[in-house]
């Protein structure tokens, strides 16, 4: 059994918040000082669900991460949860890809792998929020795509899945090898334990450029950002409605509720 | 490019209707269509849905392409990526519309690599640039801290709309159309993802995306007991519970109810915010609803600068108060 799980490095999506800006000439987010890379909170969940796997059934888990000066401590996380192997995809010209190339990319550096059973993406990146490159992947490799996964399990050979739909869940089964996306109600990604922490940082990783790769990841890219704007912000004044104590308080944002005419 | 003309939506549809998202996407279709000179169709797929055809005409659309077959009867990624890669080569589209629903979201990525051209998901807005023809594409990226505006050379141009972005039209019972029925001609080895059940958690009541008013907690809440004090509020405002997503994650209520741009998009005319913070992702999915107010312990909560009313406090004793108040002062 072989499992690969693409995980992308964001800046921490909880700490950028509130304070983010744009750069509108430059076409650039700009995320507060300080706001540390982590993997995209998704493909935790993605990485968690491979972990799963292992444990039950044993696998070889192999994780991909493309992008521009990787944060290594962090990717090497994944090892540390129970990842055996750690391929990161790193050059200048991996930054600020689109969907389409960042799928061809990875497609490029999964075909050198070779062998999988498996591909575990998250269902949408914190940054793009496209919520595109696995589809990409399985349609490139011409596998079969379930998207937004809550339970990921192998049963007689094939891989059964739970999705996310908007009015309850869905229970696919597809033959293997498959690619999930996965959803958050899968659960968080288990805590690593310190010595793992510590023994992941001497372990060995593979790093491919794009020459390596024979692939020019920018003459890929297939749509144009021509505009990046602040969003429309929602413009109150919030009234803080108080009282000796809480219960008090209480009553009086019902009062107010009632007097502004909301209800 | 050149061979490449018109517009069209794909119809989703809903226990044998055309649901609202499906209406809105009519409209940003006429209205895209109107703007290029060009047609606007619309694609129907499903088991026994010719009915719908002629609602989809009074929505604007100027052809309607049927596709019926009993085993299009429910949705599955496979068949309907078929179905639709066939529909697409066929009659060429310089543009493809959804909705950003379950369906559209697993879709239109596909879609889009299987054609070999680009989608953009989750579009706020959608207008044709003058000068070059082509289809601005603005989506929310980054959470919704920035909106991004794309852009692609290849067709068809495949987008999903965010839904309750606009009113749908009016329909038009008079307006004329062609309906034109296409073979499925499913091929069974297409087929290689099975569905083996669809599970429906609808707790009755009020729909989160159609409440007026809508109670929703977050993981100050912190259990699923602490979220029946919530659903109490909801049924004496007749409204709906809704949540964030750690409290959908830790399953105090059903993964239907989390609000946000993973979740669902709702615009009630009160949108009352109990213990959760108001990150950026969750905000997305509800800031558009006319009043929000805030029940949360910390004053420094970004949640607060949405709101329009709040209290600080704990919501365990602040709550209770509240609603015994409403209940006071509510008729009836
Ligand atoms: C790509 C991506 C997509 C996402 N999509 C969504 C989405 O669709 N929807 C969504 O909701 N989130 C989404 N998230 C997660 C989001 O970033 C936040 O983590 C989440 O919304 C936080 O939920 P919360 O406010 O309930 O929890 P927290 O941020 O932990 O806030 C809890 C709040 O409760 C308050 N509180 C605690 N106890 C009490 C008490 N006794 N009385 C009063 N107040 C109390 C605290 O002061 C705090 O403000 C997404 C994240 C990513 C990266
Ligand atoms: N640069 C990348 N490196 C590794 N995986 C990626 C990268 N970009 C996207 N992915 C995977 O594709 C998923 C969807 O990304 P997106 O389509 O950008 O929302 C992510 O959750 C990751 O699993």
């Amino acid at each position: 059994m072989r499992i690969i799980v693409c995980i992308k490095q964001v800046p921490d999506p909880q700490a950028s918040s509130s304070g983010t800006k744009v750069d509108p000439e430059a076409m650039r987010v700009i995320v507060p000082q300080g706001t540390p890379p982590v993997m995209s909170p998704y493909d935790e969940n993605a990485l968690e669900a491979a972990i799963r796997i292992k444990d039950a059934h044993g696998a070889r888990v192999t994780v991909i991460s493309a992008g521009r000066n990787l944060a290594k401590p962090v990717l090497r996380k994944s090892l540390a949860s129970g990842a055996d192997e750690l391929v990161l995809l790193e050059d200048a010209a991996f930054e600020k890809l689109d969907s389409y190339a960042t799928a061809h990319l990875l497609v490029a550096a999964i075909r050198e792998i070779g062998e999988y059973d498996l591909i575990l993406c998250g269902r949408q990146a914190a940054d793009t929020d496209a919520g595109q490159v696995g589809s990409g992947i399985a349609e490139i490799l011409k596998i079969p795509c379930i998207t937004a996964a809550s339970k990921v399990e192998l049963s007689d050979g094939k891989v059964l899945v739970e999705r996310v739909v908007s009015d309850g869940f869905e229970v696919i089964e597809a033959p293997m090898p498959a690619l999930v996306t996965a959803s958050s109600e899968i659960g968080d990604l288990r805590y690593p334990k310190l010595k793992d922490l510590q023994a992941a940082q001497k372990m060995p990783i593979t790093v491919r450029g794009a020459q390596a790769l024979g692939i020019d990841a920018a003459g890929l890219k297939r749509v144009n950002l021509v505009r990046l704007a602040e969003p429309p912000r929602r413009k109150t004044e919030c009234r803080i409605i108080g009282g000796e104590t809480p219960e008090e308080a209480g009553a009086n944002l019902a009062l107010k509720v009632k007097e502004a005419k909301l209800l | 490019m050149a061979e490449y003309k018109g517009v069209m939506t794909y119809c989703e549809i809903a226990e044998g209707s055309l649901p609202s998202i499906s209406r809105e996407v009519a409209g940003f279709g006429r209205k895209l269509a109107d703007d290029l000179g060009e047609e606007l169709c619309a694609v129907l797929v499903g088991s026994d849905v010719g009915n719908l055809a002629q609602d989809a005409i009074g929505l604007g659309a100027d052809t309607v392409y049927v596709v019926d077959d009993p085993l299009l009867k429910e949705y599955q990624t496979d068949a309907y990526l078929s179905v639709m890669e066939k529909v697409v080569r066929k009659m060429m589209p310089r543009i493809l519309i959804l909705g950003q629903t379950s369906v559209g979201r697993d879709l239109a990525p596909m879609l889009a690599f299987r054609l070999d051209t680009t989608a953009t998901l989750d579009c706020v807005g959608l207008a044709i640039d003058p000068g070059t023809k082509l289809l601005l594409q603005t989506k929310p990226v980054f959470g919704g801290n920035a909106q991004a505006t794309f852009t692609s050379d290849f067709c068809p141009q495949i987008v999903t709309v965010r839904d309750k972005l606009m009113p749908p039209p009016e329909p038009d019972a008079s307006k004329q159309g062609e309906v034109i029925t296409l073979d499925a001609g499913l091929d069974p080895a297409a087929i290689r993802a099975s569905l083996l059940k669809r599970v429906t958690e609808n707790e009755g009541g009020v729909r989160l995306e159609d409440a007026s008013i809508i109670v929703s907690g977050g993981r100050g809440i912190g259990s699923a007991e602490g979220f029946d004090q919530l659903q109490e509020l909801a049924a004496l405002l007749k409204g709906a519970v809704g949540a964030s997503r750690p409290a959908c994650d830790n399953r105090w209520l059903a993964p239907n109810r989390q609000v946000g741009i993973t979740g669902k998009i709702v615009n009630p005319d009160l949108y009352i915010a109990i213990a959760l913070s108001g990150s950026i992702q969750h905000l997305s999915g509800c800031a558009q609803s006319k009043s929000i107010i805030a029940i949360n312990k910390d004053p420094e909560a970004p949640i607060f600068n949405y709101a329009d009313f709040g209290v600080v406090g704990d919501w365990k004793k602040v709550l209770p108060a509240f609603r015994d108040k409403l209940k006071e002062l509510l008729p009836g």
